[in-house]
């Protein structure tokens, strides 16, 4: 455990895991909550109010689809009543102008949209909803209306990199300052689908090469947000950066964990904002010191000199592909696993499976 | 589409609607909240934002400043400034106000 402990940046309220989307790459868990067991607005509004106090200064409202709990305006309007930066991460496919006009009264401060593709048709079929990107960008005209900044979030895969030039002019027709383009992560229901939807290597220098011509040319117009995916890089993704650095994640029946992956790991307890605060969680909680700093690190993340840089990678891919939390993220092409991720490139350059939909498992 | 917002000698900034700068009690420091961004300007760059009100140019901004550290050039300030300034207005933080 390090000396000393930063307070978090930045509360992840994961208000709901329902959504009209299905999405094949979610990164909701594959258990996936039902109403029933969510937080109440009272809960959250407390976990609100300690994450001011701890510390917290922006929170990102999330989901599943945030918009799909009637109390949304009533949180941001907690949230900015206690000075946090609020943020909205949405689908945009539940409801419009009147609810925004709602939001941005509270105090909203942005809008994150997702998009599934450029086109309708593709976008439709992988979000598994029809018309839903009719209704996309008749929301994006409505957070424009209302004058509140618009980042347009664009999650990119095999199935549709090849469009990120089409991405990058819609971006600007829509009146985004912002865009992320962001490459699909294989946990949960993406890891399961990782076959369909990991790129191939020239696909994805391709859509590298695009977005850096379109950075130089739309300085100061359009911010492009873009990673080269981990499984193509040589080195991990400073996952979170870093465990229980800087974020503080809240599943919609109020357990915190580092990162939204989290919940995967085995034989760690992660508390719950139903019977800890958020302080206690954040400093003195087990789960939140299990991976903080670099004492936990065995070779060659102990010694390496990007060990504070990675902070060793995602100790979710760790577990998902190597099968133990501590090891070097596999990604990382100095871990002793990283044939695993040479193995799925590999399979990448044949033709892509079907891809499975996000969907409730069976009542339990 | 917008054009981008060019800082000269003679334009006038102001913080962008949504951008928050304020001091931070828990972290004892300046920070500018931005969508899905948190900035902590070092001590050069607050003093310079707090000159950032909508109303006074970067030309005054840059005298402002030229007054209090007498033993640095005009030029060196001016240059200084304005490349922190495009460089926020580039992270669309600043923006223009009034006539340019």
């Amino acid at each position: 455990m390090p000396a000393r402990i930063d307070p978090p940046l930045a509360l992840l309220a994961e208000l709901t895991h329902r959504c009209p989307l299905a999405c094949p790459y979610c990164s909701n868990p594959v258990n996936l909550e039902r109403a029933a067991g969510e937080l109440s607005e009272q809960d959250w509004r407390r976990v609100l109010g300690e994450a001011a106090a701890l510390g917290v200064l922006q929170v990102h409202f999330s989901g599943g689809e945030p918009m799909a709990r009637r109390d949304l305006a009533a949180l941001i309007g907690g949230a900015s009543g206690l000075g946090l930066y609020s943020n909205l991460i949405t689908s945009g496919t539940l409801g419009g102008a009147p609810e925004i006009a709602a939001f941005a009264a509270a105090g909203l401060k942005h809008v994150q949209l997702s998009f599934q593709d450029f086109t309708p048709d593709n976008g439709d079929r992988i979000a598994g909803l029809a018309g839903a990107h009719a209704r996309k960008t008749r929301f994006a005209a409505a957070v424009r209306a209302a004058g509140l900044p618009l980042t347009l979030n664009m999650v990119v895969h095999r199935q549709n990199l090849d469009g990120v030039p089409d991405m990058i002019e819609m971006a600007l027709a829509l009146g985004a300052r912002r865009l992320e383009i962001a490459h699909v992560q294989y946990y949960a229901w993406a890891l399961a689908n990782r076959a369909a939807l990991l790129p191939t290597r020239r696909q994805l220098d391709q859509a590298t090469q695009a977005v850096e011509a379109a950075r130089e040319k739309l300085k100061g117009v359009l911010t492009i947000d873009y990673v080269v995916p981990d499984y193509h890089g040589r080195r991990p993704k400073s996952c979170m950066s870093g465990w229980g650095r800087q974020f503080i994640n809240v599943t919609p029946s109020g357990t915190a964990v580092p990162c939204h992956a989290a919940e995967t790991l085995p034989g760690i307890a992660f508390p719950s904002v139903r019977d800890s605060s958020l302080r206690d969680i954040w400093y003195d909680s087990e789960a939140f010191n299990r991976f903080r700093g670099t004492d936990w690190m065995a070779e060659p993340c102990r010694s390496c000199e990007r060990r504070e840089i990675d902070w060793g990678g995602c100790r979710c891919q760790a577990f998902l592909l190597a099968g133990e939390a501590g090891r070097t993220d596999p990604v990382c092409a100095l871990s002793p696993d990283h044939g695993i991720v040479e193995a799925a490139l590999q399979q990448a350059e044949a033709p892509p499976p079907a891809l499975v939909y996000r969907r409730y498992s069976p009542a339990r | 589409m917008t054009d981008r917002f060019v800082v000269s000698d003679s334009s006038v900034l102001a913080f962008a609607p949504h951008i928050v700068f304020r001091f931070d009690d828990v972290r004892q420091k300046w920070i500018i909240l931005a969508p899905e961004r948190l900035m902590l300007p070092d001590e050069q760059a607050v003093e310079i934002l707090q000159l950032v009100d909508g109303k006074t140019g970067v030309s005054a901004i840059v005298d402002s400043l030229a007054a209090r550290y007498d033993q640095a050039p005009r030029e060196l300030i001016a240059k200084d400034v304005t490349a922190m300034l495009q460089d926020l207005a580039d992270k669309g933080c600043l923006a223009g106000a009034g006539p340019d």
